[in-house]
């Protein structure tokens, strides 16, 4: 058999994907269902003096109205932030209360406040408009920069400070600019941005009065999390009669992490009416309400010697956490940013401290690329930055400073163990024929457009992550990973994973592993995931982690197979285990014609005995059946890194830009199946090309979310994106013996400074993302531009 | 989306008698049906008016190009006739929406919906169209009121739309990148004895620009454009654009449009 492994496959799913067929949470319907509407807060802060729901609970078909006093009587636990941080003080961080459904205060525009359960969507949504809410209505706060000099909008949390964290040693920093030669500063936003996964987030509660068991259905990427938390920490349900079903699911992007106060209610209604009571977001729900992500306002200096050698980085940030603390809302914009804010460069010294603050806006958390897309922004916008200012060519510059030995470790927290920096921006140069720009420049210009280069020279740590280290600073769990190998009877085999696939291909890239490591064809594997019920636990999929850490798991599993495979067909070939090879589906004893292939072991395993003309006794001590269970915690987070340049073409009448030329060289360590990477490759890129040029969630300043539509908020489209050139280098990971680094945030990640920093070049002055024809006209205008002026 | 009644009419009359303060027409429901589901706007009934005979298809004489109300804007781009008579209108056709639109969309619903950033309107200011209703016929000078609002009264229904045939014309659009409305879209056509230049998007509604209508009646090439001055003080401004933003793409969708005729 020709190795899977590498293979450009094309994916298993897409049929069903691309005919119709997906099976997601609102494509089940269940007998006797009702259905659930939430009546949300149309204010970005005020206090709830009254909720009348006598009317609704007497609309036609209405079978109850919960809110905030149903579900504190009820002791439902409100939502939690899962991993802590503490401050500079030696303090934890301040969580205010997050109830389910409001009960004394609301905090953004969008905040539950009340559910009315009916038995039509109409009869619900009829009655959620007869659910009369007094408020008494308090000034918000709503930009990042201005909520620590603004009231307390959580009691007992002052200056709506939620921590104050830092990392790095400031003396030594300080010491190192107080040696540099020249201090680069930049200030610099990163814009908030809402994940708008194509499904929107839909949950179905389904509580079985007989059995006393609790399903729900919910769109997440981490359904046993999911469970744990509403089972410990809301108590909706005890863990072992709870089941959670995370059927197809369209994209995540960090946004299916959380667990939301509709899962919780939806599931807490289900057992108080004894019914299944479904809820499927509406699109304007998912954009008020969904986590947003992003919202930095962040402060960068960076200190140089003359010849060009970075001695120092010190970075402020203000992270804007949104109304209430979710699950990841804290570790996204400390421990996932500032330790990524050195980059692939050998920075000596270094500093970064963040202010973690509550405002009135949408709670932001995990949005793809979670920090590191941050952080990337701030060390790739000021490297290129510094270049310009001492007069160096920005690659050179950027080779001066790389990392160069490995395994590395940082002066913030990475010890990074591969990587060849030059070699892949090397390889992104040539593919883009860097050396030849300015002749493109001039030709542009005499098209009349402004054209501008952009490099972005980024790494991620992934494969989240190391348990040791994640629970040592903060995370209320470890983020190992599960599989499960059970072979049929007839020589088929089921793998189940605690990893999820919303989009990431796992039935086909899973496979494909399994199918080397066993010899089975891809057509026999089955990946099972999203069912509490069918496999073991695991941590669900986020953070490039599905490959190194569960893919793993599943190589160990493979393992386990092979050896009870060996045992059993020692015995079956009158051999001992250990002159057994295993090679392409086939247990061959050593200097022999003697085999068996692994579908006749499986089937020994479970007829273990005399059957016919089977005779297939299994050795002593060895159990029947043939599934084995693997559990895998790495040792390391492991750090793809790559090269993205951009190229960009501004018209200086309008002031829009246009992507001309996009080069990726990533280095993702193995490469499992390069056409679904490529896939993740382009989306990511578009992601990122999204934040850069298009996409703004925007509060007005009462609160109100003025770009709470498509209408309104710009999504990049398919004629906003060029072509895009794709290649690799690969330095295999050593944290996991796939070798393999994780693709999934790469293109988020990188192409934001690429393509802003591709825009500024062309306008020559600082432009803050979104770069919106706007904003670039007017920088032109001021810029002196004549055409921009008429 | 509130329940409705669903009904056919068959002919303008049987519509008009169908239709009360509680009720509205359907043709495409390209606008109206996203307002009902988000609850923005419930009525007792629809009426549907795509089976009234007569009030589709394209006629064209050699002044004017007439269009019935209920023809989609797919039909209009793919119209040889208006492609050969009056090819600015149907490249404006052509950039509304989404196929999807295009196929459903009616330049009647277009037109009396009235939508601050649609195209049509530009189109029948700028090419001096008269509103064949079933009542009466109406200037577009005379019919576009206010945002979304018109002169149409309860009832009174869109035939046609006859649109005068232009020695040259031309329209350009600045899209919302989010909603790809127009921003600006300026719509300008040259007759004998007069230049007539809407402008969509960047008002309130629909409105003719004097401004490039004086210049270009005196030199109708884009040179007179750049010397125009046009003033922000009534355009909008709103998280895509300012009113001085739009001043500016006026000149330059203008500037474009003149260039396409």
């Amino acid at each position: 058999m020709a190795n899977l492994v590498g293979a450009r496959i094309e994916r298993k799913e897409d049929k069903k994907f691309l005919t119709g067929k997906g099976r997601y949470t609102a494509d089940i319907n269940l007998s006797n269902q009702t259905y659930a509407y939430f009546v949300r807060s149309p204010h970005a802060r005020a206090k709830i003096t009254k909720v009348d729901h006598s009317k609704a609970k007497k609309a036609p078909g209405v079978v109850d109205v919960f809110t905030g006093d149903s579900v504190t009587k009820d002791k439902i636990g409100g939502l939690i932030c899962g991993w802590k941080i503490v401050s500079q003080d030696g303090k934890d961080m301040k969580c205010p209360p997050h109830p389910v459904l409001a009960k004394d205060v609301v905090n953004f525009v969008g905040d539950h406040v009340a559910v009315v359960v009916a038995e039509t969507l109409e009869q619900a949504k009829n009655a959620a408009e007869l659910v009369n809410v007094s408020y008494k209505l308090l000034k918000p706060v709503i930009k990042t920069e201005k909520a620590t000099s603004f009231e307390n909008i959580h009691e007992g949390i002052d200056n709506n400070l939620s921590f104050d964290f830092i990392l790095g040693d400031k003396g030594k920093t300080n010491e190192a600019f107080s040696k540099a030669d020249k201090v680069v500063k930049l200030d610099l936003v990163n814009n908030r941005l809402i994940p708008n996964a194509m499904e929107p987030r839909a949950a179905i509660g389904d509580y079985n009065t007989s059995s006393d068991e609790l399903t729900l259905y919910t769109a997440s990427q981490n359904p046993h999390l999911d469970r744990l938390i509403m089972s410990a920490f809301n108590a909706v349900h005890p863990e072992h009669k709870f089941r959670i079903v995370s059927p197809d699911v369209g994209g995540g992007f960090g946004s299916k992490i959380n667990v939301y106060a509709e899962d919780v209610v939806v599931a807490y209604a289900s057992k108080k009416i004894g019914r299944p009571v479904k809820w499927v977001a509406e699109r304007s729900e998912s954009f008020m309400s969904d986590n947003h992500g992003r919202d930095h306002v962040t402060h960068a200096e960076l200190a140089l010697k003359s010849d060009g050698k970075i001695i120092g980085l010190k970075v402020d940030t203000i992270a804007n956490l949104g109304a209430y603390s979710l699950v990841l809302a804290a570790v996204t914009p400390t421990y996932l940013y500032a330790p990524l804010v050195l980059g692939i460069y050998d920075i000596p010294a270094a500093c970064c401290t963040v202010k973690g603050v509550y405002t009135n806006t949408a709670p932001t958390d995990a949005y793809r690329g979670a920090g590191r897309p941050e952080a990337t922004y701030v060390i790739e916008r000021i490297v290129t930055e510094a270049a310009k200012e001492i007069g160096m060519d920005q690659a050179e510059f950027r080779k001066k400073n790389f990392i160069n030995k490995f395994p590395h470790q940082q002066c913030l927290v990475h010890n990074i163990d591969s990587g060849d920096y030059n070699a892949h921006l090397d390889k992104a140069l040539e593919l883009s024929d860097y050396k030849n720009f300015e002749n493109r420049r001039s030709q542009s210009a005499k098209k009349g457009k402004l054209r501008g280069i952009g490099l972005s020279t980024y790494f991620e740590a992934c494969g989240v992550a190391p348990s040791a280290v994640v629970m040592s600073i903060g995370a209320g769990v470890g983020l190992w990973e599960s599989a499960e190998i059970r072979f049929n009877p007839t020589g088929n085999v089921s793998v189940f994973t605690g990893t999820h696939s919303h989009g990431q291909s796992h039935d086909t890239t899973f496979a494909q592993i399994v199918g080397d490591k066993l010899g089975v064809s891809i057509e026999n594997i089955d990946i099972v995931h999203g069912d509490t019920d069918k496999g073991p636990f695991g941590m669900g999929t986020y953070g490039s982690r599905s490959l190194a850490v569960g893919g793993t798991a599943i190589v160990k599993a493979c393992d386990k197979i092979i050896a009870k495979g060996k045992k059993v067909a020692a015995k079956m070939l009158e051999g001992k285990p250990e002159d057994i090879d295993f090679k392409g589906g086939e247990f061959i004893l050593k200097n022999s014609n003697k085999k068996k292939t692994i579908g006749e072991i499986a089937f020994a395993c479970y007829l273990p005995g005399t059957f016919g003309d089977v005779k297939s006794p299994l050795p002593e001590g060895v159990e029947p059946g043939l599934i084995e269970t693997s559990f895998f915690d790495p040792s390391n987070f492991s750090f793809p890194s790559g090269s993205h340049i951009c190229e960009v073409e501004v018209d200086e009448e309008t002031g829009e830009t246009k992507l001309v030329k996009y080069t990726v060289v990533d280095d993702f360590g193995t490469v499992i199946n390069p056409l679904i990477v490529e896939g993740q490759v382009h989306g990511g890129v578009a992601q990122g090309v999204g934040q850069a040029l298009y996409e703004n969630a925007h509060y007005d300043e009462s609160g109100q979310l003025t770009s709470a539509s498509y209408m309104d908020y710009t999504m990049p489209r398919a004629d906003n994106l060029p072509q895009i050139t794709i290649d690799y280098t690969c330095t295999p990971a050593t944290s996991n013996p796939l070798g393999a680094k994780g693709c999934g945030e790469a293109g988020t990640i990188a192409a934001p400074a690429a393509v802003m920093n591709a825009v500024i070049d062309a306008v020559g002055s600082d432009v803050s993302m979104p770069a919106t024809a706007e904003k670039v006209w007017k920088v032109l205008k001021k810029n002196g531009s004549k055409k921009a002026a008429a | 989306m509130k329940n409705f009644n669903f009904k056919s009419a068959t002919s303008t009359k049987e519509a008009t008698k169908l239709s009360s303060v509680k009720t509205t027409f359907l043709a495409g429901g390209m606008t109206l049906i996203p307002a009902m589901k988000l609850r923005l706007a419930a009525y007792s009934d629809l009426i549907n008016i795509k089976k009234i005979k007569g009030i589709s298809g394209i006629k064209v004489s050699s002044k004017s190009i007439r269009i019935g109300a209920t023809t989609t804007h797919a039909e209009v781009a793919a119209s040889k006739e208006v492609g050969k008579s009056i090819p600015s209108l149907a490249v404006l056709a052509e950039g509304i929406g989404d196929p999807q639109v295009r196929n459903r969309g009616t330049i009647g619903g277009s037109i009396a919906n009235n939508d601050p950033a649609a195209d049509y309107p530009s189109a029948c200011l700028a090419l001096n169209a008269i509103i064949h209703t079933s009542k009466r016929k109406i200037a577009a000078d005379k019919f576009f009121k206010g945002m979304f609002e018109t002169d149409l009264k309860k009832g009174e229904l869109i035939e046609s739309i006859e649109f005068q045939v232009p020695e040259k014309s031309g329209y350009a659009k600045f899209p919302n990148p989010a909603s790809r409305y127009a921003i600006v879209g300026v719509y300008i056509a040259k007759f004998k004895n007069e230049v007539r230049a809407a402008i969509t998007g960047a008002g309130n509604y629909v409105f003719r620009s004097n401004e490039l209508e004086k210049a270009l009646s005196a030199n109708f090439s884009t040179s007179a454009i750049d010397k125009v001055n046009i003033s922000s003080k009534e355009l909008n401004s709103d998280i895509h654009a300012s009113a001085e933003y739009r001043a500016h793409i006026i000149k330059v969708m203008a500037k474009k449009a003149l260039s396409f005729s």
